[in-house]
């Protein structure tokens, strides 16, 4: 078990523990700001797994936008402040299709590795990341934006459109 | 560095997030649950690329590469393609999220819930603006309650229909 074992150790347990406190949690906004965490662990995991661009994009999209995002949703929809009981549905059925989806998924991965070894690669600096997207990705990369612009349009008809009001 | 540790984490992940998109009620923690999976895909595509299983060697750490003789020059400075997919992912994750959270929003504008088993799937109710829904609040009597009110206009253009 060497430096690098006991890091992703500690940052995968940091992202699992965060993500169940976020699927159980029963205040609102204390769910997003354990999504937070959970999603800085596995920024964190990126930058040891060699992943530097990938790891800051995650801090700025998901930390930075995406969490914001979803806390203006929650003000938005006039969420309760303390703890409300009607969050969940008695849930047998999804812990057993979560559990199932997750342990079967551990289980198979497990199998597969065993207790192997590699040599982490070179960094992943942006200017490799770069070469590789527009060297061997540029169509995929196109069509994404695309994809962002339609997104983009989309949200706007969607929500500036409100229901029963006269033009 | 053991592989097994980021890729039975990434496992985990995903399973919460399918326990909390089935359990939650609420549609914005649907989401959160949501961004679990896709960021459980994000760190498997980047655990995949920095130990692809091919590349894998026991615990004598014998590593042989690939036999073949033009995996030289790849071996040297080896694809990050897993990374560039996570970037991808990572995008459409964004507008996923953006489009999600409208709707969400104008889904609270009509209803004033967004508990997703309060979203009736097999009765169409017509355009009753806000006042009506707010007055009604359990959303299935608004119809009733709304017989007097102004024709909306999908009703208008359906009536030219006619």
């Amino acid at each position: 078990m060497t430096g690098t074992d006991a890091l992703t150790l500690a940052l995968g347990a940091v992202a699992v523990g965060a993500g169940a406190l976020v699927v159980t949690t029963r205040h609102l906004v204390r769910a997003g700001l354990y999504l937070v965490v959970s999603l800085g662990a596995v920024a964190g995991l990126f930058l040891v797994l060699t992943a530097e661009l990938v790891a800051w994009v995650q801090l700025l999209i998901y930390v930075g936008a995406v969490v914001v995002l979803l806390l203006f949703a929650v003000m938005l929809t006039r969420a309760p402040i303390g703890a409300s009981d009607d969050l969940d549905r008695p849930g047998w059925p999804a812990a057993l299709i979560g559990g199932g989806a997750g342990l079967g998924l551990a289980a198979l991965l497990v199998d597969a590795y065993r207790w192997s070894t590699v040599e982490l690669p070179e960094p992943g600096t942006a200017e490799r990341l770069g070469a590789e997207v527009f060297g061997s990705w540029v169509l995929p990369f196109e069509v994404l934006s695309v994809l962002l612009l339609s997104a983009l349009v989309g949200a706007v008809v969607v929500s500036v459109r409100i229901p029963g009001r006269r033009r | 560095m053991r592989p097994v540790i980021p890729y039975v984490a990434a496992a985990l992940l995903f399973g919460l997030g399918v326990y909390g998109v089935l359990r939650r009620r609420n549609a914005v923690l649907v989401l959160m649950a949501v961004e679990l999976m896709l960021n459980a895909v994000n760190l498997l595509l980047v655990t995949a690329n920095a130990a692809p299983l091919a590349t894998v060697s026991g615990p004598p750490a014998a590593a042989p590469a690939a036999p073949d003789a033009p995996a030289v020059d790849t071996a040297a400075a080896p694809p990050l393609t897993g990374q560039a997919f996570s970037l991808f992912v990572i995008v459409i994750a964004a507008a996923e999220v953006g489009v999600g959270l409208a709707i969400v929003l104008q889904l609270y504008r009509l209803r004033a819930t967004i508990a997703v088993d309060d979203v009736p799937l097999d009765t169409h109710t017509p355009d009753t603006g806000p006042r009506a829904v707010v007055a009604a609040a359990p959303a299935a009597p608004a119809r009733d309650g709304s017989a007097s009110r102004e024709p909306g206009p999908g009703e208008r253009a359906r009536g030219a229909e006619r």
